[in-house]
């Protein structure tokens, strides 16, 4: 197998998803296979041939630092399962965030 | 055993932008919560993300003044992680060519100089703020997200939290003097995360790290990091293995809590970003930024040391913030004796900043009335012990320092034909202290100092008093 069940269980984790034991079975074979077919790519042999990191041959694309106003709030709030006082309401979060970690 | 610490810092300094690193949002602060904030920030399907070029070229700005090695050919690449302060699902950042790497700072603890290590500097985007509530509920805001970062990198270089102030505070001071950020660790415009662990005295290999988060102020690391050593050491010498987790620091009792145990690299799945197509800086380019690096606080500190003449610790300290610098130079140029001004700023001025909790900027104070008050004192118009309460009000209230001193009827007196009579009245009444200096006690010369300064509320000038009461003495 390409991937375990802990491992599966653990991607699921952090994307805070949880299987039953039967989708875990399912997706663990799934997920195998995908793995297997993306493993092909292996055989190709790429000695010399430069990291890439970016498919489009664009360089240096860049904007001027001028702002302008942001999307009208009750707009993106449609698509917000609650919010109070203009701040979006989730359910409690327990430990602090991971961006800028 | 005996235990050698071992220290290395992750810095966030958030650059001041008008627009975000990705999106044009505002970057600043203080607007209605989710007010700044558009589809790009919320990663809507299809929305394109672009880079802010003056992000790019602050990243690179500060990088050079930590003296990193700026890479040339550099691209972003996200960070996957799951949480409700950033709709994306996923941080832009740098993982394997960061804008900077291989730099260094110099600090200095107890008269010791020390390079310390920068790994790199990377540009990533910062995420929203939560606020956690009672009730079962956070509530976020986004503001935030998309505001431009750098995150400083320190290998593990610090020995001592002492080190790792020394190491913040030079940090704070280099990025404050480049303008890229005005680095408020109170406000959160710069955040620190400390790595540290601790191995037996002589051994090579880096013993089990903690991570410590939450130190929201430079003492707040300092303290943080001496809780977290004296714990590893109890751990340790009891026999127990240290595990690799997140410590929040509570500022309340000074310790250092489990947060929760880290999650690998591996667990972030970085890949490139396919989003932000790839930049190549030209050396142009590099020497361009270069270029418009102001004067760096190690420099001005050279010249206060070589042209001013000032010794080591003041040259250091006054250049720990560009506004205690910038104020110095400009009571200068408004006539200041150097070591005058130097020893006013670095001991009154902030004395009573740190008292009041205040910045230099928010008083009354200005270069022009404390050169003005230095002159009265060079003058001998006012004695330095009557500059205090000159001092205490321009400060607090402004003006200029000769108008303060002539409407308190704050003039020193110098004049003898004043003070002789003062001197002879105070003589006529103290024989006994007479008789005490004929017999060879000097201390009396101070009791009849002390009372004659008595009679004239502070204000005679001490030089000429001894001199006159010497002469006046001799006479009896």
């Amino acid at each position: 197998m390409a991937i375990s069940e802990e491992q599966v269980k653990h991607v699921a984790k952090l994307s805070k998803l949880s299987f039953s034991e039967k989708e875990l079975h399912n997706f663990t074979e799934q997920l195998g296979e995908i793995i297997d077919m993306v493993e092909l790519l292996e055989e190709v042999d790429t000695t010399g041939v430069s990291f890439m990191s970016n498919v489009t041959e664009n360089l240096n694309v860049m904007r001027e630092d001028v702002s302008e106003p942001g999307t009208d709030r009750d707009e993106l709030f449609k698509n917000i399962p609650e919010a109070e006082n203009g701040y979006i309401k989730v359910p409690a979060i327990m430990d602090n965030g991971e961006a800028g970690a | 055993m005996n235990f050698e610490t071992v220290i290395g810092l992750e810095v966030h300094v958030e650059l001041n932008t008008n627009s975000k690193i990705f999106s044009p949002t505002p970057a600043h602060f203080g607007a209605e919560p989710n007010s700044n904030t558009n589809i790009i920030d919320w990663s809507y399907p299809g929305v394109l993300p672009v880079m802010n070029e003056r992000a790019l070229e602050f990243g690179m700005k500060a990088a050079l003044a930590l003296n990193c090695q700026i890479s040339q050919l550099t691209h972003f690449d996200r960070k996957n992680y799951f949480y409700p302060d950033n709709p994306k699902a996923y941080q832009i950042s740098q993982f394997d060519e960061p804008i900077g790497h291989d730099g260094w700072i110099e600090i200095e603890v107890e008269g010791k100089k020390k390079k310390i290590r920068i790994e790199r500097v990377h540009l990533e985007e910062d995420a929203g703020k939560n606020i956690h509530g009672s009730a079962g509920y956070s509530y976020v805001d986004l503001n935030r997200q998309g505001t431009p970062l750098i995150e400083i990198v320190s290998e593990a270089d610090m020995r001592s939290p002492e080190e790792a102030y020394a190491y913040l505070e030079a940090v704070r001071s280099v990025i404050q003097f480049t303008g890229v950020s005005d680095v408020k660790m109170e406000e959160g415009s710069m955040r620190c995360d400390a790595n540290i662990s601790l191995r037996p005295y002589g051994q090579e290999a880096f013993g089990t790290k903690t991570e410590l988060k939450n130190l929201n102020s430079l003492s707040f690391v300092k303290k943080g990091l001496a809780f977290e050593e004296k714990r590893q050491a109890r751990v340790l010498l009891s026999g127990g293995v240290i595990d690799q987790e997140t410590r929040r620091y509570d500022e309340a009792t000074a310790e250092t809590l489990l947060m929760r145990v880290k999650e690998g690299s591996s667990d972030y799945r970085y890949f490139p970003e396919p989003d932000i197509p790839k930049f190549e800086i030209s050396n142009k380019w590099i020497e361009k930024i270069r270029a418009s690096l102001p004067e760096l606080p190690q420099e001005r500190r050279q010249r206060y040391r070589d042209q001013l003449g000032l010794p080591e610790y003041d040259a250091m300290v006054l250049t720990l913030t560009k506004e205690m610098s910038d104020f110095f130079e400009a009571t200068l140029e408004n006539g200041a004796d150097a070591k005058q001004a130097s020893n006013w700023l670095m001991g009154e001025v902030s004395g009573y900043l740190n008292s009041e909790k205040m910045e230099l900027g928010a008083t009354k104070l200005t270069p022009n009335n404390l050169a003005g008050m230095i002159q009265l004192i060079a003058d001998g118009t006012i004695s330095s012990k009557i500059a205090k309460k000159v001092f205490k009000e321009l400060i607090e209230n402004g003006g200029d320092a000769k108008e303060v001193v002539e409407a308190k009827g704050l003039v020193q007196l110098s004049d003898p034909a004043q003070l002789l009579p003062l001197i002879n009245e105070v003589l006529d009444q103290n024989q006994q202290s007479i008789d005490d200096f004929k017999n060879g006690k000097d201390r009396a010369v101070g009791f009849l100092v002390g009372q004659i300064m008595k009679a004239t509320k502070g204000k005679a000038n001490p030089g000429v008093l001894n001199q006159l009461l010497k002469v006046e003495l001799e006479k009896r």
